[in-house]
């Protein structure tokens, strides 16, 4: 096995970290910036503000299809005249298609053209920098066990990534879902094994076959493959922590777990901007130094977390994660979105032009939320690197997210003793458990999938999706 | 003689072996079947619910009590079947048609079967007429539905209305839950029900089913 990560190039036990000093890991600076687009740099000095935005409840279906274009129209169009009005300088714009847009690219690539040419409409007349993220929904799930590699979902899948830069689109990214089938029934029971075989075993499988395609792609068309997000595991996590339904020291270790998956994004060629629903982020930017999109509190619209200020501090782009198209007092929603993120992104960029500055409110960032929540905790730009340093040892993806588990418990642990994270009592027993589960990981990956293979009897997954034997 | 409290306790506790175990014993015992039932288990899975409710407990302690329930169920049920006797009722679940989430629908699933309803479930996805089919053909009392999505939500207004137009409306209550489901909205639709937690979902089953 570990010959294989190693023929794909992926293999990081010799890397170093790409930022190592905490006080280069700072918002609006990246090591390798990204240009695109109508003039857009990203990472290169000041954050950007990234709106996204989604259609109100209704169904999509060819009778609704006008409607739901003059949807997308009013929300570019407004968003775009508020953008002038408040001097946006550079706007990034992400579209990401709903299933039926997916499924029937011609759909996904219909709205994609609608949202490039006014956003190439309104570069004309006003100047506004802007590029165009699409991304597409990954709709390999729609079938139970999901075929990963083959079979009409990834065929439309893989027609929207070829048609995306004709379309108008700048870059790519996907929330892909390889793993997923096993990793949320993991989450259900907090299972620390199964989750760490989606995360370890089958999700970086799924990425390497899936971003190779991306970046393919985007190559052969002249756009940039950007990242991906582990959306669909640690967000999920993060979102039932949210309710208490799971324990949030659970989340807080699920999150970091997810660290190598998203990584092999940039492994595969991937330079970002990194999704902005993809908290683990920071770990992108320390380890591959690509700029990241972050969203917090406002992306309150979307999903609730304990991360409003903190997901900001080591931001490269700043984001709403997604909005519906409905009428509010000030103004649609999207365009209300865009207002606090484009006064956000002022209050950064003043502070960006000196170094002290920047520093001084990223710690505050930081200071404001890492004590109240080990999901918080995890992102300090500190003990990023601490545990950033630790997954680069590793030489597969199995053996990385292990070392980011077991790294994680001893940190919390520790914090939890000094009075640095908060967790509340009725969590503590579930550090206790963590440890035990996290302690008894085999270390090689091929013995971890001896072991898992019997438990894994009941899910449903197909195991040759991934490369494995059935 | 069988230890009743121990077998509450491993009902609280998720321990499956031991719940079914305990059963099996008490039942070889003699005890009725009925009175386990509701005097034991049900009141176990009750005190979870309740547990759940007071953040003392979170959804996997909840799960793991709701699988242990079911294997006590698995050894019970065939006897209350003899005696005639049925499950607190029969429900129908899933997620609507353009929705594949499903962690919400199986932690409601699983707390109605710990609270001692038979449960039919549909999977994701699942197309309005699947859900008729399932009425007809099982003869369930309830319909649950699950979305996700402010997308696929409308679905659920969809169902009720092949629920009417197939002439199986009267036959069953309606509940509805999922992230951007409200009471409003279940209103607004013709839901019978709402919930929006897995052991309020119970609650609301209970109700529909003796009203």
């Amino acid at each position: 096995m570990k010959e294989v990560w190693r023929k794909e190039g992926v293999a990081q036990h010799e890397q170093r970290l790409a930022i190592s000093d905490p006080d280069d890991f700072v918002f609006g600076q990246a090591p390798f910036p990204v240009c695109c687009g109508r003039g857009v740099q990203i990472g290169s000095g000041k954050v950007i503000p990234e709106i996204n935005f989604t259609l109100p409840p209704m169904e999509i279906n060819p009778q609704t299809w006008p409607d739901v274009r003059q949807q997308y129209a009013e929300i570019i169009e407004s968003v775009c005249t508020r953008a002038v009005a408040l001097d946006v300088a550079d706007l990034l714009v992400e579209f990401e298609t709903l299933p039926p847009m997916t499924i029937h690219p011609q759909w996904g690539v219909e709205i994609t053209r609608l949202l490039a040419d006014t956003l190439a409409a309104y570069h004309e007349k006003y100047g506004l920098q802007s590029a165009l993220r699409l991304t597409p929904n990954d709709c390999r799930d729609q079938e139970r066990p999901p075929r990963m590699r083959s079979g009409p979902y990834w065929d439309s899948m893989v027609q929207l990534f070829h048609a995306a830069a004709d379309a108008g689109a700048d870059l790519i990214a996907i929330e892909s879902t390889g793993g997923k089938e096993v990793c949320d029934p993991g989450l259900m029971t907090a299972d620390l094994w199964q989750v760490v075989y989606a995360l370890g075993v089958l999700a970086p499988r799924d990425m390497q076959f899936l971003w190779r395609e991306i970046v393919s792609a985007c190559r052969a068309t002249g756009i940039v493959p950007s990242g991906d997000t582990a959306c669909g595991f640690a967000n999920t996590a993060m979102a039932l922590a949210e309710q208490r339904l799971l324990p949030r020291v659970f989340a807080a270790v699920v999150r970091v777990a997810s660290v190598p998956r998203s990584q092999m994004a940039y492994a595969m060629g991937a330079v970002g901007p990194s999704k902005d629903c993809a908290y683990e982020g920071p770990y992108m930017k320390a380890i591959a130094g690509v700029p990241i999109s972050m969203e917090g509190r406002t992306a309150a619209c979307a999903h609730l977390s304990p991360l409003g200020n903190i997901a900001q501090a080591v931001c490269d782009c700043w984001s709403n994660e997604s909005v519906q198209n409905v009428r509010l007092l000030g103004a649609s929603a999207p365009v209300v979105s865009l207002e606090q993120l484009a006064y956000d992104c002022r209050l950064l960029n003043v502070a960006a032009r000196s170094r002290e500055h920047a520093l001084l409110l990223r710690d505050w960032l930081v200071a404001s939320d890492a004590v109240l929540d080990p999901q918080a905790f995890v992102l300090r730009p500190d003990v990023v690197l601490q545990i950033a340093g630790e997954i680069i040892q590793e030489d597969n993806p199995y053996r990385q997210v292990r070392r980011a588990v077991q790294t994680t418990l001893t940190l919390l642990r520790a914090a939890h003793r000094d009075g640095r994270v908060r967790i509340p009592p009725v969590e503590v027993r579930w550090l206790d458990r963590m440890e035990r589960d996290a302690d008894r990981l085999p270390d090689t990956e091929t013995a971890f999938c001896e072991a898992m293979h019997a438990f894994l009897q009941d899910v449903s997954y197909l195991p040759e999706e991934y490369g494995l034997d059935a | 003689m069988t230890d009743i409290q121990a077998l509450y306790t491993a009902v609280l506790e998720g321990d499956a072996p031991a719940t079914r175990e305990l059963v099996r014993q008490a039942l070889q015992e003699g005890v009725d079947p009925q009175k386990l039932l509701d005097e034991t288990l049900i009141p176990a899975m009750d005190e979870v619910g309740r547990r759940f409710e007071t953040n003392e407990y979170f959804v996997p302690e909840l799960l793991v009590a709701a699988r242990a329930m079911k294997g006590a169920l698995e050894l019970i049920r065939p006897l209350l079947a003899v005696r005639g006797a049925e499950p607190a009722g029969k429900v129908v679940i899933g997620t609507v048609r353009g929705d594949l989430h499903d962690i919400g629908k199986n932690l409601v699933a699983a707390m109605l079967e710990g609270g001692g309803f038979e449960v039919i479930d549909l999977g994701v996805d699942v197309p309005p007429e699947k859900f008729v089919a399932a009425v007809r053909e099982q003869g369930a009392q309830i319909v649950a539905m699950s979305a996700l999505l402010t997308t696929t939500m409308p679905g659920m207004k969809t169902v009720i209305e092949a629920l009417e137009q197939n002439g199986v409306r009267p036959k069953v209550k309606v509940m509805v839950g999922g992230a951007p489901v409200t009471q409003r909205y279940a209103d607004e639709i013709g839901a019978d029900g709402f919930s929006d937690n897995a052991s309020g979902a119970v609650r609301v089953a209970r109700s529909l089913v003796v009203v």
